[in-house]
């Protein structure tokens, strides 16, 4: 029908226009910026692979790649507990259960701005809430983010904080899936509480652990508010994040050929490890 | 036993909850609460005092952000269902060429880190001369390939005599898709709506790069700016102008939180 050929093509003209603009000419320009040195003032100069040398021996970049492994180290598994924990609590019949749900998914809602600027107040050494508690209970105060062994620590442990509901509710989803027929079986067959879970629930909820640990992981690779508003990098920039780094060397050194190089290099570097990190967990589940 | 193991159960849910709600309650009291009373865990302030508001208010443009947040993510909410809709719709429902492409191509779309394309969409909107313009904030977010896709997954399982017979009226594409369409496509419609809304409210990394008029910041931009320059010079006044940015979003989070939450997971946002 050439009036539907006519129509179609019509209605979709406009993301189609919308996409070469604003994702075909990005990705490609990407790619050439590599290749680019450019203050955004005077005409962009040719550089060869000079960003891609500068990048291989930046100290500061691998700083900041070293800083968001120990972030993920950190991170990583205490999401995935705190998750299945809440979930698995949830999973049952309880009064409330849409407030409890509510409560824990608070957090995701509300700007990231906003929970670093709180938290660097609940985090404040003299004033700050956690201190306050600490002391209460007859302990010393810690300098959470100006002690350089626990500023990454302290972040790590906020940013699950805020997005520990997100994942609570995908494993929710995931456990509604485990059929009855399943629990009852391993239940007559005399399992305990552990070995249910150990070999009928964890199992069967492999697909959300794998979504929840890639979510995670290029979530932790984007992280750049968090050190930005609460520790400018710091202190001795083990906060330092690579979207930090990049943000830097555009907006501050107006370094547009070496942002783009490490924007490319953050998402070879994505690609990477969720690729890895899914060969890992595919492989522990043969086993 | 049973009862034991409910009742820790209960007490157990209860501190978790807290733990993610009680920040929250006491930042919205050490708003209210005099300089020298903020480093206390009390939850009611001794003397109440609405200072923090007034300076914050005094010392920065957050009457405005607010309008230009809500005017920023209000413009991008609208464009992604009406226009993301008419592109779902010719891509679920009308046969032309190029579709099958278009869907991987928006499929793929989705697998590009927003790192990737920050610097040359930055340089781009540097080239158009944009910086320091709404144009700047708004058109890179008109359309959303997750919004497509979900919006056109929706459509497909609409029946086809539906259309059929609408054309049969002569009815024209546009109109059975925002009169039948739409009126079907609730569900989906407001998933994709609260989603959109959230993501744009809250996104402060573009805005840093593309806007340094104080007039035209949005709000977790100006809340940024202002906490970290020292504009704010104490934590109450600090966490003051952090409420602007909250209370909204907790009032529509209390109201629809059956949606946000179906919403927000549904897309994989986080603010």
């Amino acid at each position: 029908m050439r009036a539907e050929q006519r129509s179609g093509s019509l209605m979709a003209a406009p993301y189609v226009v919308f996409l070469l603009i604003f994702a075909a000419y990005p990705i490609l320009f990407a790619l050439v910026l590599v290749f680019l040195q450019w203050d955004l003032v005077t005409t962009p100069a040719f550089a060869g692979l000079d960003n891609v040398r500068l990048l291989a021996n930046d100290g500061r970049f691998w700083r900041a790649v070293a800083n968001t492994f120990v972030f993920l180290s950190i991170h990583l598994p205490l999401q995935i507990v705190t998750a299945l924990t809440l979930a698995l609590a949830l999973n049952r019949r309880l009064v409330f259960l849409s407030f409890w749900r509510a409560a824990f998914f608070l957090p995701v809602v509300i700007s990231g701005a906003v929970v670093a600027i709180l938290w660097s107040n609940l985090y404040a050494t003299d004033v700050g809430l956690i201190n306050g508690l600490l002391v209460r209970i007859g302990l010393r105060p810690v300098p959470w983010l100006t002690d350089p062994s626990t500023a990454m620590p302290a972040i790590a442990a906020m940013v699950t904080w805020k997005n520990v509901g997100f994942y609570v509710i995908i494993y929710l989803a995931g456990l509604q899936y485990i059929p009855r027929s399943c629990r009852e079986a391993i239940e007559i067959e005399g399992a305990t509480t552990w070995q249910r879970f150990r070999h009928l629930t964890l199992p069967l909820l492999l697909p959300q652990t794998i979504l929840v640990v890639t979510l995670s992981t290029i979530n932790g690779f984007q992280l750049f508010i968090e050190p930005y508003v609460m520790t400018g990098g710091g202190p001795l920039r083990r906060t330092y994040s690579i979207v930090l780094y990049l943000y830097t060397n555009a907006f501050a050194y107006q370094k547009m050929g070496y942002a783009a190089t490490i924007g490319v290099a953050l998402a070879i570097i994505i690609g990477a490890v969720v690729f890895i990190q899914r060969r890992v967990i595919g492989r522990a589940e043969a086993l | 036993m049973k009862v034991l193991g409910r009742i820790a159960l209960y007490a157990g849910l209860t501190l978790a909850a807290l733990t993610f709600i009680y920040p929250f309650l006491w930042m919205a009291s050490a708003t209210f609460k005099p300089l020298a009373e903020v480093g206390t865990l009390a939850l009611f302030p001794e003397n109440p005092t609405f200072d923090n508001y007034r300076t914050m208010w005094a010392r920065a443009p957050f009457g405005r952000a607010l309008l230009n947040s809500m005017m920023v993510a209000g413009t991008i909410t609208v464009s992604v269902l009406v226009f993301g809709s008419i592109t779902a719709y010719a891509m679920a429902r009308l046969r032309f060429r190029g579709s099958p492409v278009l869907n991987a191509v928006t499929m793929g779309v989705l697998l590009v880190p927003g790192q990737l394309t920050l610097i040359p969409m930055y340089t781009l909107i540097v080239q158009l001369g944009l910086i320091d313009t709404y144009a700047a904030l708004i058109l890179p977010y008109l359309f959303n390939a997750t919004a497509i896709l979900m919006m056109r997954q929706f459509f497909l399982q609409i029946p086809q005599s539906l259309i059929d017979s609408a054309r049969m009226d002569g009815m024209g594409e546009l109109r059975i898709l925002f009169t039948i369409f739409w009126p079907l496509s609730r569900p989906v419609l407001s998933i994709v709506a609260i989603f959109t809304f959230m993501g744009s409210w809250n996104e402060v990394l573009w805005p840093l790069l593309v806007v340094r008029e104080q007039q035209l910041m949005t709000l977790p931009q100006l809340l940024t700016v202002f906490s970290l320059g020292g504009g704010a010079g104490s934590i109450g006044v600090s966490l003051a102008s952090a409420m602007v940015l909250v209370v909204p979003v907790v009032i529509a989070y209390a109201i629809l939180q059956r949606n946000f939450i179906e919403s927000m997971a549904s897309s994989g946002v986080k603010g």
